[in-house]
């Protein structure tokens, strides 16, 4: 039986890059940043209020995962925003959607009511793109 | 924008401000008079609008981010007292208590754990990430791998 989901990989450009946006911008907490050899760290964040769940930040390098040719078409489809990589829970996404752009956070969709609840948009510095709700969204649909 | 949305907006920046000041200021000596002078409030009405969109009182969210300031100070390895003073408490046992109270354990035995656990990556640090993705990206078999245990 599946209890839970204890890690999840988010495919980055450049993982200096990505700490800086997770941890200075988001507000995520760095669980583990260790040196894998030469150039890789398994660097894993997790949301402030969901501690055991590990987002790996996982450079695309050219190694035994990834071919050249495989590295060079992640690269392009995360470069181009093709991956959708989840959905954010927010307290107030009014306030969130402020204070992530005074942080510098690119919005490709400002909170806007839809049928299932008030929704935003944003990428990060990487061109993954994630869906942020406020809790009450995901409450009126689990009645 | 309509008027009313406008207001809404300029409302919630207001309030945002008002929260990136005890994020940037923690450090700092400060009360509820000097977090509403920021936003441009009135006292009751900005704690009002403040827990209404953090579900904490602003003197409740500074004790919150001193706090989480203080974690990440003795992770770091810095020693208590200096924790204690640059996150912006006065005296160590209020500080003590008050992590106690809030993470379960005193600042000493959080920098102990912390430590031990730093300990333990240091020996082998690959039992710290899941065998898939040392399989996966041959990290076991890394010429370099040797570096991270020194």
């Amino acid at each position: 039986m599946i209890t839970r989901l204890s890690h999840t990989t988010i495919y980055v450009l450049n993982q200096d890059s990505a700490y800086d946006f997770y941890i200075n911008k988001l507000g995520f907490k760095v669980v583990d940043d260790l040196p894998m050899g030469k150039d890789t760290r398994w660097l894993t964040v997790s949301p402030p209020e969901q501690p055991n769940l590990e987002i790996t930040l996982f450079p695309i390098t050219v190694g035994k995962m990834f071919p050249e040719e495989t590295a060079k078409t992640i690269i392009d489809l995360v470069k181009n925003g093709k991956f959708g990589s989840g959905v954010f829970e927010c307290t107030d996404i009014y306030a969130t959607y402020e204070e992530l752009k005074a942080k510098g956070v690119e919005f490709t969709k400002a909170p806007k009511e839809e049928f299932y609840g008030i929704e935003a948009q944003f990428k990060d510095d990487s061109g993954n793109w994630f869906s942020l709700q406020p809790k009450s969204n995901f409450e009126s649909s689990k009645k | 924008m309509p008027a009313e949305q406008y207001q809404k907006v300029y409302l919630y920046r207001r309030i945002v401000q008002a929260k990136l000041y005890i994020d940037n200021n923690y450090s700092q000596s400060m009360d509820v008079s000097n977090i509403s002078d920021e936003a441009y409030f009135s006292k009751f009405h900005f704690i009002r609008l403040f827990k209404k969109t953090y579900g904490k009182t602003p003197h409740q969210y500074l004790i919150f981010v001193r706090i989480d300031k203080a974690k990440n100070l003795l992770k770091a390895g810095n020693p208590v007292s200096d924790v204690c003073f640059s996150v912006g408490f006065e005296s160590i046992s209020s500080f003590s208590g008050l992590f106690k109270r809030t993470i379960g354990l005193t600042p000493s035995a959080y920098l102990g754990q912390h430590q031990q656990r730093q300990a333990a990556i240091a020996k082998t640090p690959l039992k710290f990430v899941p065998g898939c993705f040392i399989d996966n990206n041959g990290w076991a078999e890394n010429s370099n791998f040797g570096e991270v245990s020194k």
